[in-house]
């Protein structure tokens, strides 16, 4: 497993050779092959660009795309732009709160699901709105909210 | 492969490809495949018109288009028998396609009932013009002029309709008469600021340096707008001929797209974009035979509202934090790895190629004195018909939500507008007769901004907004300046318990303070704005403030700790739908007795209140006010003693 996960990471960094500003794409190409930035990789990526760990878990943890948990199989955001918070979409992220058992941010026992709400996905004209993996659904309501979900357990 | 052929050649093999298209015989169906077209179902209604078509062995070409902006009607299907006119058919699903099919494409009798207008020329029986419809007459598309009408993912619609002609031609201009056409044209940077766009491009230009860059602001962040989404998956190429001509008249070799990673099919039809304008040599060494090159990569987001702040978006292209910096030195001077470098956002980057395409003076002849051209607007929230609108500045805000918008959902009251996302303010309805340009918009103390336009009804509280911002811009603070990262926390915590029911009497005061001192003390317009929500909602909805202070009460409704559900005890039927719904088992009672909402368990989501049969309309949410209701389930008392009993009174 270890070894296998420092391979398949040293094939990411040698497409990054003499790049300059190439750590956000970087730590984008581990997560999306890890599906988080686990403790070892970030090791591993400030030793190729010789900065310090700290430096990198600095970029890191400033941008909100990037997390360092195992997520779910599933990825729910639900949408809590402007458009979506005066349509109701804290209640649609209160019904899948309280439907999955988890909290956002957080990831279901079973790893099933992850939850994270996110800051607009640009579908404003159908909102409350929710993305599942890559999947978009608009116009929601607490009723449509379960069917779907219930659709991907 | 094609380098060696001119312009002219590229330009004619274009042509002839879409009038054939154009005179096919066979019979074209085009089909909203833009982000929200997604949402609202188009994949679902294109498997189903494929599946008919196969079924019922006909040909036709089937085009994928991007987003027209009429999001409301959702999913949108166009379909034109060869020679006929083209007819918009809105909020399609699979199961009206086969009807759509049966009669408009093999029978030849549009269904009028289910269109929405006919683009183009031609008739179709009394089937309206879409461009004639109440929400598309008053617009003016410039740079939306291809969005849902051409493939995006093929250069030659593009270049059929007119594109890269305006490249073509500014590279037979020096690139001092092509800022000079640029300051001509009256444009002014469409991210928000207003900022006139062809000194901006004189700046970078004469600023000394062999390298320079430009960027592509597309880190679209407020919450709220979709401008650029759009117009990215609907018309690519009209931002990237913008950006090449730019770099010609800045002297700029390379440039990046700056684009955020939440915008997956925006990303991807840009990189189809690119390979296909290097095939026909329109991107890379020597454009279009001439001894000029610019190369160009894309950079996406990693999720920081900061970025979309030029300083912020240039730390992060450098693989930092996005931090802003003070200015000067200005990115003119020195921008990107400290070359001067200029930043424009989508927007301005299509009206650019607009402009080139058909003249700075026809361009001019949009819009009022000082605000000329046309911006386009998110329009959504609690309005009929949301979606994507271009408009010439100067139009009426009143104009915008009623005519184009169609008026508030449902009939109910207009509260107001908030314009320009965590940056801007929320207006009321005396500024309806107001005219959209920057100044008029800055004076009412909002912000034109990238464009975000979100209308507010009667049921939004306007407290509970201007802490939804804030809350906002206080996670999306960088942390770098105490005003911001102490002050936007701060004022978080008195709406909090404004909202909350726990306001104190000196609470308002103490907010107009910590605004003023933010608004002044912040190093970026990330924090210098941040208060206008708190402010401009202070300055214009004062009372409901005062009411959520002082009488613990919330006007629209909105607040959850400052409202209560109660069930109607004359007219509950005692159906049980709301008992079945409610998520936390709040509401007692069984069949025919009358339902009871324990207040201490319920939550105040309101789900109960959405499956109450419209007949009964049994469950009310009332703040500052209680209802008498029994304490327990008792028998619902049937309608006919309920009316005696009321005779006898």
């Amino acid at each position: 497993m270890q070894e296998r996960l420092e391979e398949r990471l040293h094939g990411l960094l040698t497409q990054f050779e003499g790049q300059n500003g190439a750590v956000i794409p970087l730590l984008q190409k581990v997560q999306e092959t890890f599906g988080y930035l686990p403790r070892e990789t970030i090791a591993q990526v400030a030793k190729f660009f010789k900065v310090s760990e700290s430096e990198i878990f600095g970029v890191a943890t400033f941008y909100a795309q990037f997390r360092f948990t195992r997520p779910g199989d599933h990825a729910i955001k639900v949408c809590l732009g402007t458009a979506c918070h005066v349509r109701g979409g804290t209640q649609i992220m209160g019904t899948i709160e309280r439907e999955l058992e988890v909290k956002s941010g957080g990831t279901t026992k079973d790893y099933k699901f992850g939850l994270d709400r996110v800051a607009c996905f640009g579908s404003c004209a159908l909102a409350p709105v929710l993305v599942i993996d890559d999947k978009v659904y608009g116009r929601l309501t607490t009723s449509k909210v379960k069917e779907i979900i219930a659709k991907y357990q | 492969m094609t380098q060696t052929k001119t312009f002219e050649d590229i330009r004619r093999e274009a042509k002839a490809e879409w009038e054939a298209l154009e005179h096919s015989q066979k019979p074209r169906i085009f089909v909203g495949t833009a982000t929200c077209g997604m949402a609202a179902g188009a994949e679902e209604v294109l498997r189903a018109i494929e599946k008919e078509l196969t079924q019922r062995g006909i040909e036709a070409i089937i085009t994928q288009v991007g987003c027209i902006g009429l999001c409301y009607s959702e999913p949108m299907v166009d379909i034109v028998r060869p020679g006929q006119a083209r007819v918009s058919y809105g909020s399609v699903t699979p199961e009206m396609v086969p009807r759509l099919i049966e009669e408009h494409l093999v029978n030849g009798n549009p269904c009028s009932d289910l269109a929405l207008g006919t683009l183009g020329d031609g008739q179709a029986g009394d089937i309206p013009s879409l461009f004639e419809l109440p929400v598309l007459k008053p617009q003016v598309r410039i740079v939306l002029r291809h969005c849902g009408l051409i493939d995006p993912e093929n250069i030659r619609h593009y270049i059929a309709n007119g594109g890269y002609s305006g490249l073509a031609k500014a590279l037979q201009m020096t690139p001092d008469e092509v800022i000079g056409e640029m300051k001509k044209s009256g444009l002014r940077g469409r991210g928000g600021a207003g900022f006139p766009t062809g000194q901006k491009w004189d700046f970078c230009r004469k600023s000394p340096g062999r390298e320079k860059y430009i960027i592509c602001n597309a880190d679209e962040g407020d919450p709220g707008a979709f401008m650029n989404r759009s117009l990215l998956e609907g018309d690519p190429h009209s931002v990237l001929e913008g950006m090449i001509i730019g770099a010609y008249a800045m002297g700029a070799s390379e440039g990046y797209l700056y684009c955020r990673a939440e915008y997956p099919l925006a990303l991807k039809r840009l990189r189809i974009a690119m390979g296909q304008m290097e095939q026909y040599g329109l991107l890379g060494d020597g454009i279009l035979g001439s001894g000029f090159g610019f190369h160009l990569k894309i950079k996406e987001g990693a999720g920081a509202f900061v970025c979309g702040e030029e300083t912020a978006l240039m730390a992060s292209i450098e693989g930092k934090r996005g931090m802003p910096r003070s200015r000067p030195p200005f990115p003119a001077v020195s921008g990107l790895w400290s070359k001067p470098t200029n930043i424009n956002n989508v927007e301005t980057w299509a009206n650019a190629a607009a402009i080139f395409q058909n003249g700075a003076d026809w361009y001019a002849g949009y819009g009022v004195e000082g605000n000329r051209g046309t911006k386009t607007f998110s329009l959504v929230g609690k309005v009929e018909r949301t979606g994507l609108i271009e408009v010439t500045l100067g139009i009426t805000l009143g104009e915008i939500i009623n005519s184009i918008g169609g008026g508030i959902v449902g009939g109910k009251a207009f509260k107001a507008v908030q314009t320009g996302g965590p940056s801007g303010g929320c207006l009321s309805s005396d500024f309806l007769n107001s005219p959209v340009d920057y100044e008029s918009l800055t004076k009412a103390g909002s912000i034109m901004g990238s464009g975000g336009m979100i209308v507010l009804d009667e049921d939004t509280c306007v407290v509970d907004l201007a802490r939804y911002f804030l809350t906002f811009v206080q996670n999306e603070s960088c942390g770098k300046c105490v005003p911001c990262r102490v002050g936007t926390r701060q004022m978080l915590r008195i709406l909090e318990r404004i909202t909350e029911g726990e306001g104190k009497p000196d609470d308002i005061e103490e907010l107009q303070r910590l605004a003023e001192t933010a608004r002044d003390g912040s190093l970026c317009a990330l924090g210098s704005t941040a208060p206008n929500p708190v402010l401009t909602t202070l300055r214009y909805f004062r009372k409901e403030y005062e009411a959520h202070i002082n009488e613990k009460r919330c006007p629209a409704r909105a607040c959850q700790k400052l409202v209560s559900c109660y069930i109607l005890p004359d007219k509950c039927e005692g159906c049980g739908i709301c008992i079945k719904t409610c998520p936390v088992e709040a509401i007692a009672g069984g069949k025919r007795m009358i339902h009871v909402i324990d207040q201490t368990k319920c939550t105040r989501c309101g789900a109960c209140i959405d499956v109450c049969p419209p007949r009964f309309s049994a469950i009310v949410k009332v703040s500052g006010e209680k209802i008498e209701v029994p304490e327990e389930p008792i028998p619902v008392v049937p309608k006919k003693k309920q009316e005696k009993r009321s005779e006898g009174e």
